[in-house]
């Protein structure tokens, strides 16, 4: 990137060349992923937003740790808790604790829900025993962040649902479905994207008609109607995780397009430049030229792009679920939490089951301000 | 024009070819047919499911047919406007989805209406006064109003409409009114049903209208021709209105033929949240009952919408925009 000028240079102008500054000398030094990095972290919404980003997926990692309870465990007698803080002082003395549930009854809709008791109070426990699992799938434990020391209460920071199952628990674990799919769809559109898009920039010709065409078509509907139309074709008795896999695949099944289309355009570009002629005059083959030259260069380009589809595809997954043709039961993903908040006499009775709303939108947010500070870091007519 | 028009509509023919053949393959993809999802349930009632029952009805929708065979029967019958069947129904397809298709049109093209008025407006204001309270305020608002998803904001509506205000909020007019005459009445509550719907979904377009536009007229206001009017010394607002905005408008028309596409799949989705009369619901319920000719005119009709969509987009921009070659 840098190039030392030679002492005797002076500018075709035959104006005097400003003397570098050391600052200026020191930026003009640095290499491409340098710049990039240096534009990205002056962007604080964009940091904040990779940093919520890495923090979802540290959640989603350690979602059975973090959340109290497994989330299929029922509470029969806590069923649709309003949430439930953790109190810190009682009668002067500091500790966690929280307290007990009483039943009330709604006088119009007969209604049950249950409600804080002052007069019960039980201690919370940090590092709790609780449901077995394991962590990242190896090491099993049964130690929770939080706990309380009996079966039949819990701590509900978000409420409970129909069944008594702590919502905040299955936020947590509904996020590893959720979170995952996105990134898996993205991951299956970039093989099929970047391959396709770059063979269709860099043959031309016949190869570019025909995926151009066969991209056509696939544009040509909008895109919730197409992925509802593919994911109902499911059949039913499919096991869940075979579903979740699916799933991602539809989703990819209109998400390459993208990918292609603006990959083909950079590639179109980038072939006329002479270093592609020289590796082809070097005798490269076509698998090297792109392999090792083409995709490298437009890496960043698809990083971009990537992180921009993941919030799409997070609420495609949502929609789709939601709608009944997503993910099944018993995997728990955001979009079966607000399946069960669909029923607007349910949602009168316990608005706190929109919280996987705020969950989604908090995921959907982080992913943009990130996708939007990396394009602006990546744009190299941007200044630093 | 009417040359490039013509040539457009042309070139849409064997987009339109192949549309329909993935449609009808798209739909077929479900295992078994109307007939064994029928002997399912008629299994399940404790009726007779039994294979002669399945051959019966096979026969009798033609299902027994070679798939190209079933195609080029639907496709040929398409063209003279016989969209084929509704298993589920038992009406023709074109009886039951005129009326939905028309309201996804008009709620898709109220929603573009609204983004467009709330948008430019907005995007003026925040480009004429960038960072200020005001500006940061409402790019804020839009960048959340690009994060929520439709369908969410349509829930978080029927639960406040439903809690807060005790309205009947989804449906497109109140249940009680449904067999009513269309008075007065009847006319009042369809427009409080029909506007917070396109409100719903004419969120996320505004929100990214305003930032567009916004980036848009800021580039511009800083182009010599604008300094060059200003030193003849119009005043601020002709500059901005007659001059800077007029240009900044012309990239938001080519923006238009890719919102379009979001609304049609918005109003799928919103209908079903508001159990609005859209394509949504009853397209649903048809994929789910593989209630075939349905589903596929369904599809094949939103993808025929979007082409137009597209095209009539394209139109417009060649007409504004006198630097568009369309030879």
């Amino acid at each position: 990137m840098s190039t030392v000028l030679p002492e005797s240079w002076t500018s075709p102008t035959g104006l005097e060349q400003e003397p570098l500054s050391a600052a200026d000398e020191a930026r003009y030094g640095r290499n491409q992923i340098a710049l990039i990095w240096l534009r990205f972290v002056r962007n604080r919404a964009a940091l904040v937003g990779g940093g919520v980003v890495g923090l979802l997926y540290v959640m989603a990692v350690f979602a059975n740790f973090i959340a109290p309870y497994d989330a299929d465990q029922r509470f029969d007698s806590a069923i649709y808790t309003t949430p439930q803080p953790i109190y810190w002082v009682d009668e002067g003395k500091v500790y966690p604790h929280i307290l007990g549930l009483t039943p009330k009854t709604d006088p119009e809709t007969l209604l049950r829900t249950y409600v804080a008791d002052p007069s019960q109070k039980f201690p919370v426990q940090f590092f709790a025993k609780g449901a077995p699992y394991h962590v990242l799938g190896l090491i099993p434990t049964d130690v929770h962040l939080l706990g309380v020391d009996r079966a039949d209460i819990g701590v509900f920071l978000l409420g409970t649902d129909r069944q008594g199952r702590d919502q905040f628990s299955r936020i947590l674990i509904g996020s590893q479905i959720s979170l995952t799919i996105g990134l898996l769809g993205v991951f299956l559109s970039l093989l099929i994207g970047s391959l396709l898009g770059v063979a269709s920039g860099y043959y031309g010709g016949a190869i570019d008609n025909i995926i151009q065409r066969v991209i056509e078509v696939i544009r040509s509907f909008p895109s919730i109607p197409l992925w509802m139309a593919l994911a109902a074709a499911f059949p039913p008795h499919w096991p869940a995780l075979q579903v979740y896999f699916a799933i991602s695949l539809v989703l990819s099944f209109i998400g390459w397009t993208w990918l292609a289309r603006q990959l083909r355009g950079k590639v179109l570009a980038l072939r006329e430049e002479e270093f592609v002629l020289a590796s082809q005059l070097a005798g490269a083959s076509d698998a090297r030229i792109i392999g090792r030259h083409l995709i490298p260069s437009v890496a960043g380009h698809i990083i971009v792009i990537s992180t921009l589809a993941i919030p799409g595809m997070i609420l495609a997954e949502t929609a789709l679920t939601f709608l009944g043709i997503g993910i099944r039961p018993p995997l728990v993903s955001w979009g079966t939490l607000l399946q069960d908040a669909s029923n607007i006499q349910t949602l009168a009775h316990a608005p706190w089951l929109l919280a996987p709303v705020g969950a989604i939108v908090i995921a959907v947010l982080a992913f943009n301000f990130l996708g939007d500070g990396l394009r602006d870091a990546t744009d190299p007519y941007s200044v630093v | 024009m009417a040359a490039y028009i013509t040539r457009r509509l042309l070139g849409m023919i064997p987009t339109l070819f192949l549309v329909s053949v993935l449609t009808f393959i798209i739909i077929q993809l479900p295992q078994g047919d109307y007939a064994t999802a029928l002997a399912a349930q008629a299994a399940a009632s404790g009726g007779t499911g039994d294979e002669a029952f399945i051959q019966t009805i096979r026969h009798q929708y033609g299902l027994d047919q070679p798939l190209y065979l079933r195609y080029v029967t639907w496709i040929v019958g398409c063209l003279h406007g016989d969209f084929g069947y509704s298993f589920e129904w038992k009406q023709p397809v074109a009886d039951l989805i005129g009326s939905r298709i028309a309201f996804t049109l008009l709620l898709s093209l109220l929603a573009l209406a609204f983004s467009w008025l709330v948008a430019i407006p907005i995007g003026i204001y925040s480009a004429t006064h960038q960072y200020s309270p005001g500006d940061v305020g409402l790019t804020t608002l839009g960048f959340l109003g690009l994060s929520i998803p439709d369908f969410m904001l349509g829930l978080v509506y029927l639960f406040v409409a439903t809690t807060a205000f005790s309205a009947s909020a989804s449906g497109i007019v109140s249940s009680d009114l449904e067999q009513a005459p269309w008075t007065l009445t009847k006319v009042w509550d369809f427009i409080s049903h029909l506007v917070p719907a396109v409100v719903i979904l004419g969120v996320a377009g505004t929100a990214q209208l305003i930032r567009i536009m916004r980036g848009n007229l800021l580039e511009i206001l800083g182009q010599q021709f604008v300094t060059t009017a200003r030193a003849k010394g119009l005043t601020e607002r002709r500059v901005v209105n007659r001059y800077a905005v007029r240009v900044a408008i012309n990239p938001l028309i080519s923006v238009m033929g890719m919102q379009l596409p979001n609304l049609i799949s918005g109003a799928t989705i919103v209908g079903v949240v508001l159990s609005l009369p859209t394509t949504g619901p009853l397209f649903l319920h048809a994929l789910q009952n593989q209630d075939t000719y349905l589903a596929g005119t369904f599809l094949l009709m939103l993808a025929l919408l979007l082409l137009l969509g597209n095209l009539l987009a394209d139109i417009l921009l060649a007409w504004a925009d006198p630097r568009i070659r369309y030879d």
